[in-house]
């Protein structure tokens, strides 16, 4: 864990199924913080400055030749640069492959029944909006504390997680970034082991 | 052949006519050699260098064939629904729908709103990749010294911004790519190895489930870990077919599969166009 002492006052507890943002600037931290465990955290990173630089999942993968994202993963943008750094990590994995869940992949997924369901993605153009952000700037993203194995057949899925309460996890801002979150609202797989629940966020000072 | 006058310059440009290249489209594309269709039936012939790009608006139903001519290409692919672009290729949903993060014959490529865009319906390579995407100015420049489209060694974003400018669209459209021809597979500690192509004269043939705009960049695969930039020409074929129909079994092959052709056909047959 990073030894910065929280700014007062920015700490946020992010409510089952809503969504969060903030700037995040140069040297600060964020602390996601899974308060009651297996709850994923769907996040999307911009340069806080020009918007178009946004997190790449296949350049952030195809640089650190890993799927999973763990201590020491850098998010790079889709220019290949450096946005955040994961200085710490009490999981151990997690994704970037699955994206968002969204209503209308949920039909695919799961049926017709399911779209009156919230969804990431909505969450995302919600909070997105009040950033100037749209349809047009929504990416691959990450899913923290989500777990996705790859079989050798190449067979992936969400599947149990492996976090647990309490557990925590802190990014370091390599420049201005803004930060987009949706607390997953998905109830029909385990990634929130089929109960959103609350998540924190805590930004720290630079270092 | 003199080009101080204006008359000079004009028959020194008309003299180039019937000159050939390696890599140039074939207008029409009819005249093309070996056609793999009744001839009349090709609406686009063309040869993509190494390090360059192509794009091309197809209606719905156009089949698109792709060639690894000498073993040495890597299509970069990137779909948008032809007037509505902000429908795009969601790689994510892709290979989470279909619980798969590979490429094969049978596959279906989904945009982000629920729908098919394109179905693959033959491939003679199985050297694909969703995770990787393509590459940047940055890392071009860090590997090969130069990323820019006029250098040596284009990147393929850079690639991809010049062909979606030509299609209304910017850097802020594009979302990750995938590619075919040069193949990762993850290993089970998420780790990637990179095995490359299957060699000379692989191909892959998509059918357009929906009007598109194709940007496709002939770019070295970003986890390639040869030194020297080393990209080989792509042979582009497509010609006018029909969409996967009901009761086809690629429509049936899966129930995730299904649901995303019965919402791409309400939502043809809502707008008029199907």
């Amino acid at each position: 864990m990073s030894t910065h002492t929280p700014t007062p006052g920015r700490t946020a507890v992010v409510a089952a199924r809503a969504a969060w943002s903030s700037v995040i600037r140069e040297g600060e931290t964020l602390t996601i913080t899974d308060l009651h465990g297996n709850q994923a955290v769907d996040f999307l990173v911009y340069d806080a400055h020009d918007t178009a630089v946004r997190y790449s999942a296949p350049d952030t993968i195809h640089a650190q030749g890993n799927i999973f994202l763990t201590t020491g993963s850098v998010l790079l943008s889709n220019e290949h640069t450096p946005l955040m750094t994961v200085v710490d990590d009490q999981v151990g994995r997690h994704d970037t492959v699955g994206g968002a869940c969204s209503k209308e992949s949920n039909t695919l997924r799961y049926g017709h029944h399911t779209w009156s369901q919230h969804a990431c993605v909505d969450n995302f153009l919600a909070e997105g909006s009040r950033h100037g952000l749209g349809k047009r700037d929504l990416v691959s993203n990450i899913n923290w504390y989500m777990n996705v194995p790859v079989e050798k057949d190449g067979t992936l899925g969400i599947v149990d997680g492996i976090s647990a309460p309490g557990l925590r996890l802190t990014l370091r801002a390599e420049r201005d970034v803004l930060v987009l979150v949706s607390n997953c609202p998905q109830i029909n797989n385990p990634c929130n082991g089929f109960d959103p629940t609350a998540v924190e966020m805590t930004i720290g000072a630079a270092g | 052949m003199a080009t101080a006058t204006t008359y000079g310059a004009r028959d020194h440009a008309r003299a180039q006519e019937g000159a050939r290249a390696e890599a140039m489209p074939v207008v029409p594309a009819a005249d093309w050699p070996a056609p793999p269709c009744e001839a009349g039936h090709l609406v686009w012939a063309e040869t993509v260098a190494g390090g360059n790009y192509t794009h091309r608006v197809l209606a719905r139903g156009t089949e698109l064939r792709l060639t690894d001519l000498r073993g040495d290409a890597c299509a970069h692919l990137l779909l948008f629904v032809a007037d509505r672009p902000w429908e795009r290729l969601n790689v994510a949903d892709t290979v989470k729908v279909q619980w798969n993060a590979y490429l094969s014959e049978g596959r279906l490529l989904l945009s982000d709103q629920g729908r098919v865009l394109a179905s693959v319906v033959a491939d003679t390579s199985g050297r694909h990749d969703t995770l990787c995407g393509t590459s940047t100015l940055v890392r071009n420049t860090e590997r090969y010294g130069d990323g820019t489209p006029q250098s040596p060694s284009p990147a393929g974003r850079e690639l991809f911004k010049l062909a979606a400018a030509k299609n209304g669209l910017e850097p802020r459209d594009l979302p990750p790519s995938l590619s075919f021809f040069q193949g990762v597979e993850v290993q089970d500690d998420g780790s990637l190895d990179f095995t490359g192509s299957t060699g000379p004269g692989g191909s892959v043939t998509l059918r357009a489930e929906q009007h598109l705009t194709v940007l496709i960049a002939n770019v070295p695969h970003p986890a390639d870990p040869r030194p020297d930039y080393t990209s080989t020409p792509l042979e582009v074929l497509a010609w006018r077919a029909a969409p996967t129909p009901p009761g086809d079994p690629l429509w049936d092959a899966t129930p995730e599969g299904r649901r995303a052709f019965l919402n791409t056909a309400e939502f043809l047959a809502a707008r008029g166009l199907a």
